[in-house]
């Protein structure tokens, strides 16, 4: 620091890619992702029958590709069941709300996993395992994980 | 199968923010110190690899600036893994058993208090459905340990007597940043950081590096008067998202330690990766460990986390109580990635 002490040098750095930096979501996770614009959620069922919200590539348990059919597609939600939470007393400015809100793994109806997202509930003692929620939806819907502003008590 | 054993570990003395030392200058002494430990010259080492995590630092390719701890000229064989340097440690394992070299010395370091560890930890989360949300390291955890109080019935009281015991067998650890007494009254009377979670179950922001020797059969047995012995190890992966896993166990630390052996015969102690509280419970089912054995002597990772050594010290920690006759079989657990997707199992033994 030498002379300059106790002052705070920063240099602003931005590193970019010329063109910008694209990554293509595939037939499946796009499926979820292109759902979301219109509020429909879709789940992708494994050959064993199992039902993935969110919809991956890959059956979890035996690595068999999974969505390659149409019929493998199914419509899920909206409502949903919590089943693992954890109270966020204060949020972080990064986080989905700006209010002590709790994270929920969610298994919406007809699916068989948990999906992750944010859960107003206003209040801890609000919240418990087992209990039911649905989407909160954005306005403006683009295509992505946060289309659904966060989930409400149902 | 090549014998491969554990014949010299060194760590710094950790803490909570090293400001005025760079990772090569953290590194170095504990690179000399194992290898004074082991009566080896740099020149003498056949294999290096290392585990580091680039985002700590910020910078890509960190880990090839580190490599000055080591001195790379005459050219070295080496390698790296971007993960705990347990699993480089897996690593040169697998590469001594070519047979070709018969030592190799394996390090870890980070500083994690560089960034915000929390939010960079965020950044290994699949970039779709997971890393748009931000869900920090602390909200993760925090998930899976409401999944498994659900599952088991045990209760934040259960999470804070492993908080007490491991502060407890900290005490007499001199690398340790949070030991001394306590009692579960008191733990539980702090505020939930991330419900069901308090501050004092989760691990300490912690600057550290570890540096573990190994050596195939003779010449471990000329290197140390009692090696401790690598009998098993393995490691296993479950799926990345948490919302197809069952949290409230882990099946891949099962897998892994049944195919390392460790339930083959009595185990006297158990290092175990569990960065917090409630994985500790998660991990001993798994390992299924019986209460005959001591868990975490050091303390673990709720005493001192250098991300990215943390899985290897819980190695070198069971090596060098086997080493000094504290115990002559232990289990070593290493994790990586979110809720403990990733696990890795050592089953260490004296002669």
């Amino acid at each position: 620091m030498g002379d300059g002490a106790g002052e705070t040098l920063i240099d602003e750095h931005v590193l970019e890619f010329p063109g910008g930096y694209k990554r293509s979501v595939g037939p499946v996770v796009g499926r979820f992702l292109t759902g979301l614009r219109d509020q429909q959620l879709v789940g992708v069922r494994t050959p064993a029958g199992r039902v993935l919200v969110p919809p991956a590539e890959y059956d979890p348990e035996t690595s068999a590709a999974v969505g390659e059919r149409p019929e493998d597609f199914v419509p899920v939600g909206p409502e949903g069941v919590v089943t693992t939470w954890a109270w966020v007393r204060e949020p972080r400015p990064k986080h989905p709300l700006d209010r002590p809100f709790a994270w929920a793994l969610i298994r919406l109806d007809g699916a068989d996993t948990g999906m992750l997202h944010a859960l107003d509930a206003g209040t801890e003692d609000a919240v418990h395992t087992g209990m039911r929620v649905r989407p909160r939806w954005r306005a403006e819907r683009v295509g992505h994980i946060t289309d659904i502003e966060c989930f409400e008590p149902a | 199968m090549t014998d491969v054993a554990v014949v010299a570990f060194a760590q710094s003395k950790h803490v909570a923010a090293d400001p005025n030392r760079n990772e090569v200058e953290m590194l170095m002494p504990v690179v000399a110190e194992a290898l004074e430990q082991a009566g080896l010259e740099r020149e003498e080492i056949g294999f290096v690899c290392s585990g580091s995590c680039d985002y700590l630092l910020g910078v890509p390719f960190s880990f090839v600036t580190a490599l000055d701890a080591i001195g790379a000229w005459p050219p070295i064989r080496e390698s790296h893994v971007e993960q705990d340097a347990a699993w480089a440690l897996y690593e040169a394992w697998v590469r001594l058993q070519h047979g070709d070299v018969d030592t190799a010395l394996v390090y870890g370091f980070g500083k994690s208090s560089l960034g915000d560890l929390h939010e960079i930890m965020t950044l290994q989360l699949d970039p779709y459905y997971l890393e748009p949300l931000w869900p920090d390291m602390v909200s993760m955890a925090a998930l899976q340990a409401r999944a498994y109080l659900d599952a088991t019935g045990k209760t934040e009281r259960d999470l804070a007597e492993v908080v007490v015991r491991s502060r407890a067998a900290a005490a007499s650890n001199p690398n340790a940043i949070v030991a001394g007494t306590t009692t579960a009254d008191a733990l539980l009377k702090e505020q939930t950081t991330i419900a069901p979670l308090r501050t004092s179950d989760c691990p300490p922001i912690t600057d550290g590096a570890a540096v573990v020797i190994l050596a195939t059969a003779d010449r471990a047995r000329a290197i140390s008067e009692r090696p401790a012995w690598i009998r098993g190890i393995d490691h296993r992966i479950e799926a990345h998202s948490i919302g197809v896993r069952d949290l409230a166990t882990s099946r891949s630390t099962a897998l892994a330690a049944g195919r390392a052996g460790a339930a083959d015969d009595k185990v006297d102690l158990a290092e175990m990766h569990a960065q917090f509280s409630h994985e500790e419970l998660i991990v001993r089912d798994a390992l299924g460990l019986d209460d005959s054995a001591t868990v975490n002597p050091s303390g673990g990772p709720l005493a001192a986390n250098p991300v990215m050594a943390t899985g290897l010290i819980r190695i070198g920690e069971a090596a060098s109580r086997i080493s000094a006759g504290g115990g002559d079989r232990a289990v070593a657990h290493a994790s990586s990635g979110p809720c403990l997707q990733h696990n890795l199992v050592a089953v260490l033994e004296g002669e």
